[in-house]
């Protein structure tokens, strides 16, 4: 088991791409499952990958008045996404970086906090209405990650991800612990709410004043917009594809050469799509949430992975 | 005569069910409060450009017993002065400031004498309604606007919306102040779609006037259409068959069927949940694809004419049956779900109180406790002993929710046994032979439209064209509730809100 600098490189490289291909098709795959259930026939699943593309070559248009934070976010949002990618082992862990939990946990805050920034930064009405709101339920959503991921790296004894990750597999017993189960629970409904998934926001709605994530990116256009949209469903992807390594952590490649790689892929791309199946099925019995129910919802998230930290400590 | 309170005037009977008479402007307040306090509706004031004056005609009803009660009111050109009836009826301020927009009448002691028709970019001093009038006119970029009153404090935001929106829907600008999320205060300015309907009916013969009618508010073909072919039909002294009127309360059932069954899909969908809204579109297509079966218009146009009734067949008790089962499918998936219910439950209460002194109608005062229905007030047609009048107390969302989903049952069970009773006969009804005298006093349609009580007012001129159309949609009298409906509410709630209501910018601006 050894890892050579340029494997650990093309092992990030290759989960760059992967994630940033992967993303937008597993979105286009979670509304074509929508349809189908309601009985519409949805749009293709490569949609969402058009629409980028579309964008890309579309005017950017900025507001008038806005500043260079709103220029900026929508690089910051996609620049995060990909570092979380390339650090963290999701084909595998030879991608490690060190990718510490706290790191993990910041790096995706710095994402959420710059597209709040920049909605406020538009000035308008909306953009402020959304930053409010998603800043209300991000506040909630983000320690209830960390401390979910905390209890995580109690029994492993390290805070980094690929340690966790590779103890876990040589430990199989700890994946029924009651610290992880509550843990799992936890990062699901963060999964939900930072992904602005129903019964948190809805994605598909076109009334503004209800929105929460759609809000606060109306003012972008053209490439900007493609960058959100594309950095949004990284984010996703990436969510999905820590939460299904740290809680079923077979498949993934833990030494180097194109076989386990290939396996490791194949694996997480199971996972990830096994639980966009899974979200977007459960969506459609869904409504939303009302929104002072939201932080509700965030604070239960908040005292399960508490309660997995408190377990973890105890049982042993 | 029948008694009025303290009302001390000579009332001379003119069509059905109808008195009238003709008073000075200085007393008109003191009989509108006598009428009011006798327990009746102001339904409709229009104006007439009489050439050497304008004469103003208020229509108060009230029923069962079905009682229509008009005062004209003849004010001469050069001074037009109006006294305010604000305050004794709220529907009575807004009729009289669509009164100084399209007739340029002065009102005196009015509350609020702000333009309400016609928004500021129409210029000053210009009528629609006044027969000198030319069009059209050159737009302003200000004249007689006035500013939003605002709302001030630590933490207040303001946030406009419209008047364009996401989504293909009309066009009307709102405005919020809000403290964090809750809901101060909401100003809504609508009239941004004035087509002046009631002008372009001048001059119109009955053909082309039943046409444009069932155009009014696309949604509402067979009210609209109704209400106006029995306005007719009073003018000309026309006796409609008994089998013509069964034909007319199928179509207006079928119409409130597949608009209500569009509000339980679309309430869903606003609080995110798509499952119960694909399957109310998919009832709703059932619905418009009977329609067009029934009458050969999937909005049921071309049905109703004065003097008769046309369709192509009746629906068969089978397809009423499937209509059913798929009904009671998505009420089941939709009242089934707490998360719905729970969105809907206590979401922008309109009190009982407030919806009386507005004098909101229709779905929304039923929703509010208030049993008033055109069907059992100015009944056109016996509906049996299972029609209903569908009342629910709390006010709410989930109440107007309700209102609908019993009412789509019960016009469902209605429906069906008109159906069974009319079955044996000729799928055609055509209107008996034309009565060309036209009633001087003009003629009055009422009709328990899906949205609410839809009246229209006809006069016609010596040669037996329309000289004179007022149109009255639920949509003018019960706009000024939600804002009413909001305080408390907060801003994400108000899609929900404003889809439970349902009102329409078309109907409301003609």
């Amino acid at each position: 088991m050894h890892w050579t600098l340029l494997s650990r490189l093309s092992i990030s490289t290759l989960q760059i791409v992967g994630i940033a291909v992967g993303s937008p098709l597993l979105l286009g795959l979670m509304r074509k499952i929508r349809c189908r259930i309601e009985g519409r026939v949805g749009p293709p699943i490569a949609q969402p990958l058009i629409e980028i593309r579309k964008l890309a070559k579309r005017e950017r248009i900025r507001p008038e008045y806005s500043s260079w934070i709103f220029t900026v976010a929508p690089i910051v949002l996609v620049a995060t996404t990909l570092i979380l990618v390339a650090i963290t082992p999701i084909f595998s862990t030879g991608s490690s970086w060190s990718a510490d939990l706290f790191a993990v946990v910041f790096l995706l805050l710095i994402g959420s906090v710059s597209v709040a920034l920049s909605a406020l930064d538009t000035g308008t009405a909306f953009g402020g209405m959304g930053a409010s709101r998603a800043m209300t339920v991000g506040a909630l959503a983000e320690p209830a990650l960390l401390v979910a991921l905390l209890a995580l790296s109690v029994p492993a004894g390290s805070s980094n991800i690929t340690t966790i990750l590779v103890r876990s597999l040589y430990n199989p017993e700890w994946l029924v612990t009651p610290e992880r189960l509550l843990a799992l629970a936890a990062f699901l409904i963060v999964i939900v709410a930072e992904s602005g998934r129903l019964p948190v926001d809805n994605p598909t709605t076109h009334l503004e004043l209800t929105m929460i994530h759609e809000a606060m990116i109306l003012e972008y256009s053209g490439i900007d917009l493609a960058l959100v949209k594309l950095g949004e469903s990284m984010r996703l992807v990436f969510m999905l594809a820590l939460f299904g390594n740290l809680f079923i952590p077979w498949g993934i490649a833990t030494r180097p050469g194109p076989i386990y790689l290939v396996i490791g892929m194949l694996s997480t791309a199971a996972k990830v799509v096994g639980l966009g199946t899974l979200i977007a099925t459960v969506e459609v019995g869904m409504a939303k949430l009302r929104l002072f129910r939201v932080p509700e919802l965030m604070a239960g998230a908040f005292v399960l992975s508490v309660l997995a930290v408190v377990s973890s400590l105890v049982v042993r | 005569m029948k008694d009025f309170g303290t009302l001390s005037l000579d009332l001379e009977p003119v069509g059905t069910n109808r008195l009238s008479a003709t008073v000075g402007p200085e007393s008109i307040l003191e009989h509108a409060t006598c009428l009011i306090n006798a327990g009746m509706r102001l339904a409709l004031v229009s104006g007439h450009d009489d050439g050497f004056s304008i004469r103003i005609v208020y229509l108060f009803t009230s029923g069962p017993p079905d009682r229509r009660v008009e005062l004209h009111v003849p004010l001469e050109i050069e001074h037009m002065e109006l006294p305010t009836l604000a305050s004794v009826s709220f529907s009575a301020s807004r009729f009289e400031r669509e009164l100084a927009d399209l007739f340029g009448v002065t009102l005196l002691g009015h509350p609020q004498p702000r333009r309400l028709v016609l928004h500021q970019h129409w210029p000053a001093n210009w009528h629609p309604m006044r027969s000198e009038t030319v069009f059209p006119p050159k737009m302003v970029k200000e004249a007689g606007s006035y500013p939003f009153v605002p709302v001030e404090g630590a933490g207040v935001f303001e946030i406009p919306v419209g008047p364009v929106h996401a989504g293909l829907i009309e066009p009307g600008h709102f405005r919020f102040w809000v403290l964090g999320e809750t809901i101060l205060r909401m100003k809504a300015r609508l009239w941004f779609v004035h087509k002046g309907i009631e002008r372009l009916l001048e001059g119109k013969d009955i053909a082309s006037g039943l046409r444009i009618s069932e155009r009014i508010s696309g949604d509402t073909a067979v009210g609209h259409s109704l209400a106006f072919s029995q306005a007719v039909e009073e003018c000309r002294g026309i006796q409609v068959s008994a089998r013509a009127q069964a034909l007319r309360a199928i179509l207006l059932e079928m119409e409130r069927l597949y608009n209500h069954v569009a509000d339980i899909g679309a309430l869903c969908n606003d609080v995110g949940y798509g499952l119960a809204q694909a399957k109310a579109l998919s009832l709703r297509e059932k619905l418009l694809s009977l329609n067009r079966e029934i009458t050969g218009h999937r909005l049921l146009r071309g049905g109703i004419f004065p003097g008769g009734t046309k369709v192509v067949r009746l629906p068969t008790q089978k397809e009423l049956e499937d209509i059913e089962n798929q009904f009671e499918d998505l009420v089941k998936q939709s009242s089934g779900n707490t998360l719905v219910m729970e969105r809907f439950n206590g979401t922008a209460i309109l009190e009982s109180s407030h919806a009386r002194e507005l004098g909101v109608v229709g779905i929304a005062a039923k929703a509010s406790g208030i049993s008033f229905d055109a069907r059992v007030a100015h009944p056109f047609i016996e509906l049996g002993e299972n029609f209903k009048v569908m009342v629910h107390g709390r006010g709410d969302v989930l109440a107007r929710f309700n209102v609908r989903v019993d009412e789509f049952r019960n016009s469902l069970l209605v429906l069906g046994e008109i159906v069974k009773s009319q079955s044996n006969l000729d799928e055609v009804d055509q209107a008996p032979g034309n009565d060309k005298k036209s009633l001087k006093a003009g003629g009055v349609g009422i009709v328990e439209g899906w949205r609410g009580t839809i009246v229209h007012r006809v006069e016609l001129a010596p040669n037996g064209t329309l000289s004179r159309v007022k149109i009255v949609d639920p949509s003018f009298l019960n706009w000024p509730a939600l804002p009413v409906a909001l305080a408390n509410t907060i801003v994400p709630d108000f899609p929900l809100a404003n889809k439970s209501f349902n009102l329409s910018y078309a109907g409301n601006d003609l």
